[in-house]
């Protein structure tokens, strides 16, 4: 159900790492609880993020939701398509719906955070 | 939580629950974008049970009502109905509802959800002097919503009445699959459409057969989420939002709700000295220039100073665009007035645009 090469947080994004570069984003989850997303507050290329730091916000039409950096980092990319097609974050949260890219800092802080096994446990958890 | 008697329709359809001033209530079934989008494009149906019904039955029953309310209840016959306030003695809110009269000597106050139990203490406070008996029916009374541009279609083959002759605020008896309600050509969207109150203990029959007809038309079961929504681009009020014991009749832009001439009323003093006076504050309707959305609570800026919080805001899902309520000095309420709202870190350009929002064609 969960990408099993992503990493996931308490707070509900994942992390895809490749080489230098982490992709970053909500879950399926995450969106589900938001409902429509129609609108997203993309950070600048060049922030630098600790990690926690908030990344963004999610809003949909009843809700505002801050995204939290999973991962120590500079922005590289941000998608940009979220401006005028925020919906891509409920039809397609781990792939076209990613929000950021970052340039890692430090990847031992993967340790932290929770496999695709963990997560899926930790959110049955919740719906109970 | 208290559940209305349709909770089980709702679990059926799927609804993402919430608590609401006690109640587990709908907030969703499908989405609140695919729901709004419904009743301005087809139909939707609402469960709107949890809101309170008071009624005051008497010799003094007009007169009573007349003190406790701004707008003239005089005017009214049996089978109509009315937008009025129940005010206190500086003109502000006690609640928003609507007034019907059933009988000469019997009107409904249909009351918010959240004031049901002090709206009640508030009627019976102000009593004395009039022979009047107040019968709280807030439990015993369903109520359902169907809204939008089909709701007559759908409505009319699962009752004995002639919609059509229901004209706008006024209402019928009759029965809808063959259980006894009263249907009011009212609503809280800004569209055309119904909302049906029964007493029927068992009255899920209704729900049912509405969503059945309605199949065809792509009627859909609508929740809190989007009958905030929908309400908000017609500019309608909420109580505790844009409206409360702190702001006036006048200072909401109601003033067409209070009839001076009409008699003595709770607050008529405090009102006309305001008006005498002149406004120093008016709600107004706003929209972004800049990119964001504005919610209630974000302070609002005039000319670099804060005045104000934002009293309702959202994205409108029918408008496409972000839109939202906030009281300003009264010079700020001219239409194309630049103000700002404080959306996190930032300041974002917003301007004053005509109300309301969304205005149905004929």
């Amino acid at each position: 159900m969960y990408p099993q090469e992503f990493f996931f947080t308490r707070d509900h994004e994942w992390v895809k790492v490749e080489g230098e570069i982490a992709t970053v984003g909500i879950t399926d989850f995450a969106q589900k609880q938001l409902g429509d997303v129609v609108y997203i507050e993309l950070p600048a290329i060049g922030t630098v993020l600790t990690v926690h730091q908030t990344v963004g916000a999610i809003e949909s039409v009843k809700a505002v939701s801050d995204v939290f950096s999973p991962l120590s980092g500079e922005v590289l990319e941000v998608n940009s398509a979220l401006n005028d097609s925020p919906e891509l974050v409920n039809q397609d949260p781990h792939g076209q719906g990613w929000i950021v890219r970052l340039k890692v800092k430090n990847k031992e802080e993967l340790n932290q955070l929770m496999t695709a096994s963990e997560y899926e446990k930790y959110v049955e958890s919740l719906e109970v | 939580m208290k559940r209305t008697r349709f909770f089980e329709a709702h679990r059926h359809a799927s609804a993402k629950f919430i608590e609401f001033f006690g109640w587990e209530m709908p907030l969703e079934y499908s989405g609140i974008m695919s729901e709004h989008l419904a009743v301005r494009e087809r139909a939707g149906l609402f469960d709107v049970s949890h809101m309170g019904e008071i009624i005051i039955k008497g010799p003094d029953a007009l007169a009573f009502v007349q003190y406790l309310t701004p707008n003239d209840a005089s005017r009214l016959t049996p089978g109509q109905a009315q937008y009025t306030a129940l005010t206190t003695p500086q003109g502000t809110f006690v609640d928003d509802m609507l007034v019907y009269c059933l009988d000469n000597d019997r009107y409904l106050l249909v009351v918010n959800a959240a004031n049901t139990d002090k709206d009640y203490n508030w009627v019976l406070s102000q009593k004395a002097k009039f022979d009047v008996v107040i019968d709280n029916a807030s439990d015993r009374t369903s109520q359902l919503a169907l809204q939008g541009p089909r709701a007559q279609e759908i409505l009319q083959p699962l009752t004995d009445l002639k919609l059509e002759e229901i004209n706008s605020f006024c209402w019928l008896k009759g029965t809808i699959a063959g259980i006894d309600c009263l249907v009011s050509r009212t609503g809280y969207t800004g569209e055309d459409g119904f909302e049906i109150y029964t007493e029927a203990p068992d009255p899920i029959a209704i729900w049912d057969a509405i969503m059945e007809e309605g199949k065809k038309y792509d009627l859909l079961p609508v929740g809190l989420g989007a009958r905030d929504s929908l309400r908000l681009e017609a500019k309608l009020m909420l109580y505790g939002n844009d409206i409360d014991e702190t702001t006036t009749v006048l200072e909401a832009d109601l003033k067409w709700i209070v009839k001076f001439k009409k008699g003595e009323f709770i607050g008529r003093e405090a009102l006309l000295r305001q008006l005498e006076a002149g406004l120093k504050r008016k709600i107004a309707g706003f929209e972004l220039i800049d990119r964001g959305i504005a919610r209630r609570h974000y302070p609002v800026y005039y000319r670099g100073e804060k005045v104000s919080e934002v009293t309702s805001g959202t994205f409108s899902p029918f408008l496409k665009k972000s839109i939202g309520l906030t009281y300003l000095p009264l010079e700020a309420t001219e239409i194309g007035t630049e103000i700002e709202i404080g959306i996190r870190e930032k300041k974002v350009k917003a301007k004053v645009i005509p109300t309301p929002f969304y205005k149905r064609a004929k």
